[in-house]
């Protein structure tokens, strides 16, 4: 037991956050920190930075741009990162489709998409849900049906994430529709986009975004050389992806960056005559998301300590759950500090309305989502009860 | 950083784990050892002893092992685990700790020693009626009584309660109020003036009424000073303790009513296949492993000579919130039969709830946490204070 970290990672998390808090542009900085929406623009630059510096892809294999690092450094890297307001890799490029190709891809796959990916020549989206599979993801009805050297898709996904940015996506496509289980009957395809027969609809979300599309496929070609590893095999390389997709899906550094920020503007609120951060309920609400976030962050520290060997601590689910609830819990406390100032989302030129509290109600109501996508809490809590507790 | 215990504090858990449950394997033990004076087992207490638990904390020259907050922390979540009734935290940790913090040597030598061997037991007489959770005294009051003890003896008049163990200890570490603060007395048992009336408390240990009527007492330390802030201290100590003891029952509660989701009936199928009580569980073991980390963090804090009082605070808040949610839920999950004497999982509940309120409560903790919250950024939990 010991509580310092080692002199060589001290020197480490100091590395990454003199690179982050200088290297990375501060007009994209201020982005994050006001927590506008960052232009596709912002992130390929502030990605490239990171790539340049071998910091965009640290957890691939070492002759893809890999660092061989401790899960640990892994942890300290992501951290640093939202402390410091950087954008986050693209995680359709860096956690999900980047290691599924490393492992899985053919060679020429690896060759030719694994630069490109790190980099974010190609912007990917990802394919997965389906308006009837969600959660039951294995459900997807989305078909690819082999003809000659191609195969033709057609179907419908839903939920892709920023796909009108995307360049290529990977989808789950059924190639088997008589497998006698139905996750056998799966395979994995990417394609462009652009492809002839791809058409992509935005779905406004309850804060006014449009993050979220639905792409459907009408007999769309994608050759044969753009199956990823084995045809019936998608399945496994899905919840290979999935488990990736949950690694720092946490987001500690996020909330807790968010938490000072709330200090601060409980000190610009006055309540009869006194800063709303003076207010023994206000105060103590803040401390105990703290303290709650202390547990979790420790938590998170526990867990990367001990999945050394590659398989993951127990406990990991805890950071789904626990972490998207605090992430939730500090959206809502900004709202609840902005009080009335909260409706004012859409004000612009004539409004004297701070901007961090015209973004506060669209960010709380936004991120309902963050215990939704990644596996839902609910998926999270029946990990928890079947392989924690034999429930 | 490093959250695994090295092989000798392994050893040190085997080893409590093994005496313990022989002890308490079965809760029928801790009942009847519950049910008589002096509510916790003399026996086990002597073989505590000769492992060297109730000197685990203390110098080696004063009798002790010179084991540190982690080691005490392995030893009470032992405790927790099988809900043994030795007054480990309150006895060695907190009065203990009071004598090795402020003592002078030769009180050192004496009182340690005596604790460690298991033939003085040691309690903290603190807690007033009508005050809660304040480091200083406030209802006996200390005066100089130069005829005593070769001219520098004191004499207590007041009350102290509730006085954990307060009936059975050898010799009281007494709060009371001087010229100028709250110093601390050493009052032996068989002191004139001394009048206890101990009973059971909630949990099943045993607590008291201590009445001074001129009580002669010995200082502890070298001077009658203001020692607060060695209160503070030392109760931040213990509530480190507490939260490690709080973690081992909370394990245990939630382990029992996982056992018995699987094994009981009803409507013809196991309560596993409910997914209402299910995601209960899952729900407790989430508390548990947040709860379970702040509290090794915080013996980690104090092994490294960080803010214990604030590491303290953090711990105590956790492992209050998580405390009640497991011990409530793990009753409500057995149904009815968690709430008998016969069944163990209620007196986990009722130990949980008596460690709640014994040394300050989750909104206690929370309200001193928010006094300070808007002073700093962000909190680092691997940097300072907290690494001293």
């Amino acid at each position: 037991m010991r509580l310092q970290l080692s002199p060589e990672l001290s020197a480490f998390r100091e590395e990454m956050r003199t690179f982050f808090t200088t290297e990375v542009p501060q007009d994209i900085r201020d982005t994050v920190a006001a927590r506008r929406h960052l232009s596709r623009d912002d992130y390929v630059r502030s990605q490239r930075i990171l790539n340049a510096a071998g910091l965009a892809v640290p957890h691939w294999p070492v002759e893809w741009g890999g660092r061989d690092w401790t899960p640990l450094q892994r942890h300290i890297w992501r951290e640093e990162m939202q402390l410091a307001c950087v954008p986050e890799p693209l995680a359709f490029n860096t956690s999900m489709i980047g290691p599924v190709l490393a492992a899985f891809g053919s060679q020429e796959q690896k060759e030719r998409f694994l630069p490109a990916t790190a980099n974010i020549d190609i912007w990917w989206c990802q394919g997965f849900s389906e308006p009837d599979a969600g959660s039951d993801l294995a459900s997807l009805r989305t078909t690819a049906v082999r003809d000659g050297d191609d195969w033709v898709v057609n179907g419908q996904k839903t939920w892709t994430t920023l796909g009108q940015y995307a360049d290529w996506i990977f989808c789950l496509v059924r190639t088997d529709p008589l497998a006698e289980k139905k996750q056998r009957g799966i395979s994995m395809l990417v394609f462009p986009m652009d492809s002839p027969g791809v058409t992509l609809r935005p779905i406004e979300l309850i804060d006014g975004s449009r993050e979220v599309n639905e792409v459907f496929f009408e007999d769309v070609r994608v050759p044969s050389e753009f199956l990823v590893g084995e045809e019936n095999r998608g399945w496994d390389y899905a919840k290979f992806l999935l488990g990736n997709e949950r690694v720092g899906i946490a987001r500690i550094g996020f909330t807790k960056r968010l938490l000072a920020q709330a200090k601060g503007y409980a000190q610009e609120v006055t309540v009869a005559g006194r800063p709303l951060a003076e207010d023994p309920r206000m105060a103590a609400r803040i401390a105990e998301v703290e303290n709650e976030l202390v547990a979790l962050e420790l938590t998170a520290l526990r867990v990367v300590a001990h999945s050394a060997d590659g398989r993951p601590h127990p406990a990991s689910s805890v950071l789904k759950l626990r972490g998207s609830e605090l992430q939730q819990a500090a959206t809502e406390l900004v709202v609840d500090i902005a009080g009335p100032l909260s409706v004012t989302s859409f004000a612009d030129g004539g409004s004297e309305v701070p901007e961090w509290a015209r973004v506060a109600t669209p960010e709380y109501l936004n991120y309902r989502k963050v215990s939704i996508y990644g596996g839902s809490n609910e998926v999270q809590r029946t990990i928890i009860a079947g392989t924690i507790l034999g429930l | 950083m490093d959250f695994t215990f090295d092989s000798e504090q392994n050893d040190l858990r085997e080893a409590v784990r093994g005496l313990l449950e022989r002890s308490y394997g079965d809760g029928e033990q801790r009942r009847k050892v519950a049910a008589s004076d002096p509510g916790f087992d003399e026996e086990t207490w002597a073989r505590m002893a000769e492992m060297g638990l109730l000197g685990l904390p203390f110098a080696e020259e004063h009798g002790g092992m010179g084991a540190g907050p982690i080691e005490v922390a392995v030893v009470a979540e032992e405790i927790g685990r099988v809900l043994a009734p030795e007054p480990f935290v309150e006895a060695v940790v907190l009065a203990g700790g009071l004598v090795a913090a402020v003592g002078t040597d030769e009180q050192k030598s004496e009182v340690l020693a005596g604790i460690a061997e298991g033939t003085t037991l040691a309690a903290f007489a603190h807690a007033e009626p009508g005050t809660r959770w304040s480091p200083s005294a406030s209802a006996v009051t200390a005066t100089p009584s130069p005829n005593d003890r070769d001219g520098d003896g004191w004499r207590l008049t007041g009350t102290k309660e509730p006085v954990p163990n307060g009936a059975r200890a050898d010799v009281l570490v007494v709060s009371a109020v001087v010229d100028g603060g709250t110093a601390l007395f050493l009052v032996r048992g068989d002191a004139e003036g001394l009048t206890r009336t101990g009973y059971r408390t909630s949990d099943g240990g045993r607590a008291a009424h201590v009445r001074f009527d001129g009580t002669p007492a010995e200082v502890l330390g070298a001077d009658a000073g203001d020692r607060t802030a060695d209160v503070e201290r030392a109760q931040a100590l213990a509530r480190i303790a507490y939260a490690a003891e709080a973690i081992g029952v909370m394990d245990t509660a939630l382990r029992t009513t996982a056992e018995y989701l699987k094994t009981r009936r009803q409507f013809g199928v196991t309560l596993s296949r409910f997914q209402a009580l299910t995601f209960r569980a899952a729900d407790m073991y989430v508390s548990l492993e947040l709860a379970r980390s702040t509290a090794l963090w915080a013996s980690m804090v104090a092994d490294a000579g960080g803010d214990v009082v604030a590491a303290a605070d953090r711990a105590r808040l956790q492992t209050s919130r998580a405390g009640r949610h497991i011990g409530k839920e793990a009753i409500q999950l057995h149904g009815g039969i968690g709430v008998t004497a016969e069944y163990t999982v209620g007196h986990h509940t009722s130990r949980l709830t008596a460690i709640d309120h014994l040394l300050g409560d989750g909104d206690w903790a929370a309200d001193r946490l928010a006094r300070t919250v808007t002073r700093y950024e962000t909190v680092d939990p691997l940097g300072a204070p907290y690494t001293g």
